[in-house]
């Protein structure tokens, strides 16, 4: 198995098993890092799909992973964000006492 | 004609800006959502004079630039999207309690941006980048629901932008297969094979969790059931047709694949049937709309296996009239369902509103008090379930005709228990509603005028526009691959 070859089967594996975390865990902080380790595994066969095993590399794939990077950075800012909130508003109904959550 | 191209996205981008900023939100939003109206109606005659509209911002070329594309669907869908975001912006102004803070407006114009980029993108990169500026609007405007919200919003998240990622895969493979990111250049350079087949099978797994294909739909009805009223209707007449739009295309351009389809049509009846029966089971209201999004995708999806023939040179005659026929049926039936289920939504919250409870058991009596918003209801209802003259039948007739022509007897009893449940779903709500008033004596609190006419608007045009909808199967075909 080529080098290419291996790191795309690598890459599947990860986003496997992050996906596979992210949908089976209720804690939403796992959720969150299970969904950049799928992430790191995507970008891992974005790559290995940009590379021939010659030492050149498909530039435009790599813009490609670089630009996933990007969007996957925001998108955890977005995440924690909501995390953040979700553990506030579970604290504010535990004081209240009252668990509706109307409001 | 690159204005109409770009313009339609970097005008709502500038409104979202100005709306978080300015003290004149209302002013600003409404008036961006009446330009992007402007803009819609002149796409539209463009497409329909021109054929599909291009363009490459810069004047850089692909491969090194970005192709611009706006074919005939997208243009409708693009005028369905000015329309509803029109409707919803007045709602909203109507009943400010409905749209859930002054964040709904920079938010709404975000997710309206993602959607027409979606829409004129003629690139799969550009595509995945719209898409995910799509689903960040989107959660944002879930999360607007206040604490019960939170969770389904990150759950959303999570789930969209996985399915992204699969999509992104897919646009890497096309890539790395035909040295190519523009649509139109891939097509041909992709010969049917297990790369093919690896390309359509991560894009539509990744499209149908965001496009909310049953079983890949959990998160939808928690996510709706808490949204602020004018949100769902975003969000299941827009943000679910923009990922559907871009696997439509894909499945178009690169000429499906078999084995899928027998899937997609499995999954897609499933979703008809399943959705159906769990709309009618539900005792919330809001619910119950949103399962009947899960059914009404399910038809949407029935549209890549029985368009199948129609992508394929090679078939036969019939085989192929009926395959175009279902392709514009399940077409229309998307712009229908787009007019009428952003009326259900925004009646739904209305009447809730109006009962002074999400059950539908509250529902009695008001068909007394809010004469209008069921009246409402039931026209988009109605339109939903496929009774004439709406947009709605207009286009399960033709998929019918197309499913009968080609043969697909499975997809015939599929669409008319699929009617039926639905019409039992619409029923079962008006029956509760026109129940007399359990207690009239009771203070109740009425509801704004403005805030009637932008639904029953919506749920009239679903049924208005399927009288004389030739010039709409016209739209949709141009610069699809199976009219030419």
């Amino acid at each position: 198995m080529s080098a290419p070859d291996t790191f795309l089967v690598l890459g599947a594996v990860v986003t496997l098993l992050g996906a596979a975390r992210l949908l089976t865990t209720r804690d939403h902080l796992r959720q969150i890092i299970a969904l950049n380790v799928a992430g790191a595994g995507t970008l891992l066969v974005l790559v290995a799909l940009g590379s021939e095993g010659t030492g050149t590399a498909d530039p435009v794939l790599q813009a490609l992973a670089l630009t996933g990077i990007v969007i996957t950075v925001a998108v955890t800012g977005l995440a924690l964000v909501l995390v953040r909130r979700v553990d506030a508003a579970a604290a504010d109904a535990d004081a209240d006492g009252d668990g509706d959550g109307h409001g | 004609m690159a204005d109409l191209l770009l313009l339609p996205v970097l005008l709502p981008l500038a409104g979202a800006v100005a709306t978080a900023v300015l003290p004149w939100r209302r002013t600003v939003g409404l008036t961006v959502a009446a330009a992007q109206l402007g803009f819609a109606v002149a796409a539209v005659v463009a497409v329909l004079r021109d054929g599909p509209l291009r363009g490459s911002p810069g004047g850089w070329e692909p491969p090194l630039g970005i192709a611009l594309r706006l074919d005939g669907l997208g243009a409708a869908v693009g005028l369905l999207a000015a329309v509803v975001v029109l409707a919803v912006l007045g709602h909203a102004v109507a009943r400010p309690a409905a749209a859930g803070g002054p964040s709904a407006w920079p938010l709404t114009l975000v997710t309206v941006a993602g959607l027409q980029a979606v829409l004129v993108s003629g690139d799969l990169f550009t595509t995945y980048v719209a898409l995910e500026l799509m689903t960040v609007g989107a959660v944002g405007l879930v999360a607007l629901g206040g604490r019960r919200a939170l969770a389904p919003a990150l759950r959303y998240l999570c789930v969209a932008v996985l399915g992204s990622f699969a999509f992104l895969v897919a646009v890497a493979l096309v890539h790395a297969r035909t040295g190519t990111l523009t649509l139109e250049l891939a097509a041909g350079a992709l010969p049917p094979g297990p790369a093919l087949g690896t390309v359509l099978a991560l894009a539509t797994v990744g499209l149908g969790v965001k496009a909310v294909l049953a079983p890949l739909h959990a998160w939808l009805p928690d996510a709706h059931a808490a949204a602020p009223t004018t949100v769902s209707p975003l969000l299941s007449a827009l943000v679910v047709k923009g990922s559907l739009v871009v696997l439509v295309r894909l499945w178009s351009a690169l000429g499906g694949h078999a084995g899928l389809a027998v899937v997609l049509a499995v999954l897609g009846s499933g979703a008809v049937l399943w959705g159906g029966v769990l709309a009618l089971r539900q005792d919330r209201l809001k619910r119950l709309v949103a399962y009947s999004t899960v059914a009404q995708v399910g038809y949407l999806v029935l549209l890549l296996p029985l368009a199948l023939p129609a992508l394929d040179p090679a078939a036969p005659d019939g085989a192929r009239t009926g395959a175009l026929l279902a392709w514009e049926g399940a077409l229309l039936l998307l712009l229908a369902h787009g007019l009428a289920k952003a009326a259900l939504f925004l009646a739904a919250g209305t009447l809730v509103g109006v009962a002074g409870g999400d059950r539908v058991a509250d529902l009695a009596g008001t068909a007394t008090r809010a004469p209008m918003v069921v009246l409402t209801f039931g026209v988009a209802g109605a339109c939903l379930a496929g009774l004439p003259p709406s947009l709605g039948f207009t286009g399960k007739w033709r998929m019918l005709e197309g499913a009968v022509t080609s043969g697909a007897w499975w997809a015939v009893a599929v669409l008319l228990v699929g009617g039926l449940l639905t019409a039992s779903a619409t029923a079962r709500v008006l029956g509760v509603a026109l129940r007399p008033d359990p207690d009239p004596a009771a203070a109740r609190r009425g509801v704004p005028a403005g805030a009637r006419w932008p639904a029953l608007t919506l749920a009239v045009l679903a049924v208005g526009t399927g009288v004389g909808s030739a010039w709409l199967v016209d739209l949709l075909l141009v610069g699809a691959v199976p009219a030419g």
